[in-house]
């Protein structure tokens, strides 16, 4: 099985999140960069796929230069080869990230591909199903199951406690939800593979879209301190007295 | 828009056959804009409780149409249905079949498509001004949707459910769509899923752990305290990736969104990706050690000290009652 797993760099964002003074992003200034999470759990899945049924796991990212980073951290867990559609450092939109990526996947033999349901920073949710309809393949979305039947696949998920099976015949992409698995750490193996490998790159054409983004804020609601009720056991009592009070005591 | 009858075409959902609380809040939005008509896809559609939100006319797609949830069947009707009806906006509920629908819709329409908005704002000519969602919501961002028929969805923890002051008088008409068999290909097969108790995301009372429980085996007060206060237990994502707790007890930006009346974190610092979850509880406790975390910033009061001592304390004295 030949497999595509598409990834997006994203800031590690940890107990706070601050936008740049022109509003046009997120600071990063004192974060790091990740696998958006979960697109790891793609890569994971993709891996242990191959691992069971042969085949060949590629890692696709659309973003800038530095975003080999993550490319390298895709091969590390266990992905073969990669590929890098530069960008100039503007924001691609979904509609553009589909047809970047569909171009990819024409001119690869693959049988599946695998992405995030949605990106953690823009949150588009789409981009999954747009390259699906580029391709004219089958698409299931927020997969928290994936297992090979027949030819083809089975896709699950969880909606209002029903589980929903959906059966795709192969080609087909899949969007995947963190919790399908728990991503391996990378081995000292994998990483010094990943540090040499070769990747291949080319450079999307951006295109205008209809969306168009003016600015990014930190919402207003929220930030303040909490009321410190004491310390340790002590503070029991009044933790008590809090609950009565909002009446969750019943 | 000179008097001209704006038109909103809203995808609504169905719990136990009434409008789903997310999609009463997509109605609620969609009436902002313009004149409501919705979608169901059932044998029966709740028309009182749609008039009691605005709604003037209601398609009734039944099931025989299309067995089974088809997101591209669905997405393909709403398309029919838009064009029958001149709307100039198609909205959903920014739930998994919310934004699925309405990315199929998107792709198979070309237009662009903006997920999880609080706000809408229909503008000069093809224009809609409008705040979305980034980051699940710990962002906003302000954006321009310029095209014919704009396509959303709402995020559904930022717009409360509001009733229209006068009910419409609404007219049913049953919906044939064209379909075609590609649309029909993909298809849910649905089976009871697994027991699970009291749902994370619904539940009234959250008591959540977080790398301060520290390993798999310091769970069991949670457990009891929850249990004493009618809720369950809600982890952050270190306590998964860490395969202490499985995945669905997560609350968090990759996990659950959480809305109870109260949240009781226990060691837990507070990531964003895990404020994202449970920034929508009614009230916050927080049980930390450090009086520097993070979590202080979002919680109404604070314990500052060892949950492993903390909460059997509080175990004893609700005990004590």
């Amino acid at each position: 099985m030949e497999i595509l797993v598409c990834i997006k760099r994203v800031p590690t964002v940890g107990g706070r999140i601050a936008v740049t003074p022109d509003g046009q992003e997120v600071d990063t200034r004192a974060s790091g960069f990740s696998i958006s999470p979960h697109e790891e759990c793609a890569v994971e899945e993709a891996v242990q796929i191959t691992e069971r049924d042969g085949g060949s796991v590629s890692v696709l990212t659309l973003g800038p230069e530095a975003a080999i980073e993550q490319l390298r951290g895709a091969l590390a867990l266990g992905a073969h080869r990669a590929v890098l559609l530069e960008t100039d450092g503007r924001e691609f939109g979904p509609i553009a990230t589909a047809a970047a990526i569909a171009a990819e996947v024409r001119s690869g033999n693959y049988d599946l591909v695998l992405l995030g349901n949605e990106a953690a920073d823009t949150g588009d949710y789409q981009v999954g199903v747009r390259l699906a309809h580029e391709l004219g393949w089958p698409v299931a979305t927020g997969i928290k199951n994936l297992s090979l039947a027949d030819g083809g696949v089975v896709a699950r998920r969880e909606y209002r406690g029903v589980e929903e099976a959906y059966s795709l015949p192969l080609p087909a992409v899949v969007t995947v939800k963190e919790g399908i698995n728990l991503p391996r750490y990378p081995s000292l193996p994998g990483r010094l593979r990943a540090k040499r490998a070769a990747v291949d790159r080319s450079s999307p054409e951006w295109a205008a879209e209809g969306l168009r983004k003016s600015a990014l804020r930190v919402p207003e609601s929220g930030q303040h301190q909490a009321e410190v009720l004491g310390e340790g056991v002590d503070a029991v009592p009044s933790l008590v007295r809090v609950l009565e009070e909002w009446g969750v005591l019943s | 828009m000179g008097g001209a009858l704006v038109s909103v075409l809203v995808l609504v959902e169905l719990d136990g056959g009434e409008p789903a609380d997310a999609s009463l809040r997509a109605l609620t939005l969609a009436r902002s804009i313009g004149d409501v008509r919705a979608v169901v896809f059932a044998d029966a559609a709740p028309q009182n409780a749609l008039a009691g939100y605005g709604v003037t006319d209601v398609y009734l797609v039944e099931s025989s149409s299309l067995e089974g949830y088809a997101p591209q069947a669905w997405a393909r009707t709403l398309a029919g249905l838009a064009a029958e009806t001149g709307a100039t906006a198609v909205l959903a509920a920014g739930t998994d079949r919310g934004n699925e629908v309405l990315a199929h819709l998107g792709a198979i329409t070309g237009l662009p498509m903006a997920a999880n908005c609080t706000l809408v704002t229909p503008d000069e000519g093809k224009t809609h001004r409008l705040v979305r969602h980034r980051w699940a919501g710990l962002l906003l961002e302000d954006a321009v949707m310029e095209a014919p028929v704009a396509l959303f969805t709402v995020a559904t923890d930022s717009v409360a459910a509001v009733s229209a002051e006068t009910p419409a008088s609404l007219q049913l008409h049953v919906h044939k769509p064209e379909l075609a068999e590609a649309d029909l290909v993909v298809r849910a097969a649905e089976s009871p899923a697994g027991a699970g108790g009291a749902s994370l995301a619904t539940a009234r009372v959250v008591v959540g752990g977080g790398r301060g429980v520290g390993g798999p085996d310091g769970f069991a007060p949670l457990e009891e305290l929850a249990e004493l206060l009618g809720g369950v237990v809600g982890v952050s994502r270190v306590v998964t990736s860490e395969g202490w707790r499985p995945h669905k007890q997560q609350v968090g930006q990759t996990g659950t969104k959480i809305t109870p009346e109260l949240y009781l974190a226990c060691g837990i610092s507070g990531a964003i990706q895990h404020i994202a979850g449970c920034a929508s509880a009614k009230h916050i406790i927080a049980i930390n050690t450090d009086p520097g975390a993070p979590i202080l910033a979002h919680a109404d009061y604070a314990v500052i000290g060892d949950l492993h001592q903390v909460i059997p304390a509080l175990i004893e004295a609700l005990r004590a009652r």
